[in-house]
């Protein structure tokens, strides 16, 4: 039998204001960790390059707004750009890869990308590892309606291989849009943890000849007519992604087209596109990390309370300890123990908010971006942020500790 | 060498009024190792003060009590702690039980802060004063004189040299009272540790060969 004993059984006895304690510390701590999780998750995700693509060129306009468009399939497209741009991209020795990409319709809320073979013959969205079909698909013929969908789009849809839909126009779901095409589902793509996953592939060419679409890569208006090819001038492409050879190409481009050019956007590098938006909103996360701290220190307030309270009752016991031979510093070490058990337990069932709270917000950051967060990724947060908090418990009990320290034996017994 | 000298102790408290009364004033007292000695003295005498002094719960104001050759008067606090621990088993008017531990883990703690815990010489403690088949029941499951042994056994679990008792039958009837007694002094005389009773129960009284009036001890 030793200290802890005496601390469990004090628990014990005080059962229910021991389990609040423990449960407002949970709160605060698993809050604590999920934030500090999530947002480290969510940087990493949106800015560590795990995106397979060096730069996009898109319209004139915020580079933000391009990447967020093209790589994460949110915002609006901020315009197009001519085919011939497209082609130069390709064309350029410099160039490893580029992949046009066409936007400007969706199916029930999801996406719809006109794209090349390119993108799953070539493309590789993580280090050698390229798109695959699931379950005896295949990628889409360019020269019919045919299309591939990201996994989650597929879960979420209920749509599998030979399955139809007729795609809508816009990047909002409308109803009252509907196109009169309809595309047959030809393949599911493995799921990739990205936001391809949310994303509907077409052939490009099925874009351009969706009904209602006017293409003005020219300059002037043009209308796609079946069975007649359409002229290359004519074509016009939300965005270019690319790959450069090397690093370097990266510079010289951005001086080209950003600095001297006029004609188009160059997003480049994304990571540090999307950093910029982290920069910008770091004060919401802020935020969100003080009001989790200020919670924790309110759930230490609450073991302050909690075990102050319970000292006046105890008087006796303490006196009869000593009684016994407890030294005074025992009586002290007892209630510190106390607190910081208490913090303690909070901090064992602050792991279960946590996995709730991020599990919560994995799914909302999934259903957004297609970014799967891990829930089991490690941070150093996950060892500091407890330590910290039974610290913090452990010194919310030493003014209790205090008070049971100065217990009068001899008028306590 | 006695076990307990007490000489020229004083204790005084500081009245309501501010004035200072003087509780204890023993000029000398003196106890033989595994003696058994009973102080008889009616209440609001300075008995409890006595021996909460001789237990080092106290600190005397004055004078010395030296206990198995250890001075009581000169030790810090923790000092007194630690002497009280190891040297001195403690049986009080009211038992004194801790509720939320069972009687087992009472009788432990009175080992715990001493020289170790042995469970096993706990277990033998309270089958020794017929608690055997009680070990698990918290206090408030007991009756009175029950609770009144396994503050006995919490007593000696320490294996003191001196064991206290403070009206120890206080609480037990006449002839609970005699039975309870008997049982403190047995279990004292086979652990080889000294008694000293304070009582003003003249039937516990006449159960001890040596007595003394606390009147004549305490000139206070």
């Amino acid at each position: 039998m030793s200290l802890l004993f005496i601390v469990r059984r004090s628990l014990r006895q005080h059962a229910l204001s021991t389990l609040i304690a423990a449960l407002s510390i949970a709160l605060g701590t698993g809050l604590v960790m999920a934030v500090i999780g999530i947002k480290a998750q969510s940087v990493a995700a949106f800015t560590g390059g795990q995106i397979g693509f060096d730069a996009v060129l898109g319209a004139r306009g915020s580079p933000l707004q391009l990447v967020l468009n093209t790589v994460f399939h949110l915002e609006t497209s901020p315009g197009n750009i001519p085919w011939a741009m497209y082609q130069a991209m390709r064309d350029d020795p410099r160039v490893e890869l580029a992949v046009p990409y066409a936007l400007g319709d969706n199916y029930h809320g999801f996406r719809i990308v006109g794209t090349t073979r390119t993108l799953f013959t070539e493309f590789e969205y993580r280090d050698g590892v390229r798109f695959q079909t699931q379950g005896g698909g295949r990628f889409f013929n360019p020269a019919r309606q045919e299309a591939v969908l990201g996994s989650y789009t597929a879960d979420k849809l209920g749509l599998k291989v030979g399955d139809n839909f007729n795609p809508y126009h816009g990047l909002v779901f409308d109803e009252s849009m509907r196109h009169d095409e309809q595309y047959t589902v030809v393949g599911v793509l493995k799921p990739t943890n990205s936001p391809s996953d949310r994303v509907i592939w077409i052939p490009i060419e099925g874009i351009y000849r969706m009904e209602g679409h006017v293409l003005r890569g020219s300059g002037e208006d043009y209308v796609a007519e079946p069975g007649r090819e359409i002229p290359d001038e004519h074509k016009e492409v939300s965005a270019v992604m690319l790959k450069f050879r090397n690093p370097q190409i990266g510079f010289l481009m951005d001086a080209t087209i950003n600095k001297q050019g006029k004609a188009a956007t160059l997003a480049w590098p994304i990571g540090a596109v999307m950093a910029r938006l982290f920069d910008k909103i770091g004060w919401m996360n802020q935020i969100l990390a003080l009001v989790s701290y200020i919670v924790v220190v309110v759930a230490a307030g609450s073991i302050l309370a909690s075990v102050y309270n319970s000292i006046n009752e105890r008087r006796r016991e303490f006196a009869i300890l000593r009684s016994l031979g407890a030294r005074r510093k025992t009586v002290f070490s007892v209630i510190v123990l106390e607190a910081a058990s208490i913090s303690a337990m909070g901090v064992v069932i602050g792991f279960i908010v946590y996995g709730v709270i991020f599990t919560a917000a994995s799914a909302i950051v999934r259903a957004q971006t297609g970014i799967v967060l891990d829930l089991l990724s490690f941070h150093p947060a996950f060892i500091i942020a407890p330590v910290c908090v039974i610290i913090l418990g452990a010194v919310a009990g030493v003014l209790p500790a205090v008070k049971a320290y100065r217990t009068d034996v001899a008028a306590n017994l | 060498m006695p076990l307990l000298t007490v000489a020229n102790l004083e204790k005084a408290y500081c009245s309501p009024e501010g004035t200072q009364t003087r509780v204890v004033d023993v000029p000398h007292f003196e106890l033989e190792a595994g003696s058994q000695t009973a102080l008889k003295g009616s209440s609001g005498t300075g008995k409890t003060t006595f021996l909460n002094l001789i237990a080092g719960i106290l600190h005397a104001d004055s004078g010395q009590i030296v206990i198995d050759g250890e001075e009581m008067t000169g030790l810090s606090e923790s000092g007194r702690d630690s002497l009280r621990a190891s040297h001195i088993g403690y049986i009080f008017q009211t038992f004194n039980l801790l509720h939320g531990y069972t009687a087992l883990e009472n009788v432990v703690l009175g080992m715990m802060f001493g020289k170790g815990v042995d469970v096993e010489f706990a277990q033998h403690l309270l089958e020794r004063v017929g608690l055997g088949d009680r070990m698990g029941y918290p206090p408030s499951q007991l009756s009175v004189g029950q609770q009144q042994r396994v503050a006995v056994a919490r007593a000696i679990a320490n294996r003191p040299r001196l064991v206290l008792a403070d009206e120890p039958t206080g609480n037990l009837d006449y002839h609970r009272a005699n039975e309870a007694i008997a049982l403190v002094r047995a279990i004292c005389h086979e652990n080889n540790a000294a008694l000293l009773t304070v009582s003003h129960d003249v039937g516990i009284l006449e159960q001890f060969e040596e007595t003394a009036d606390f009147a004549h001890v305490n000139r206070a």
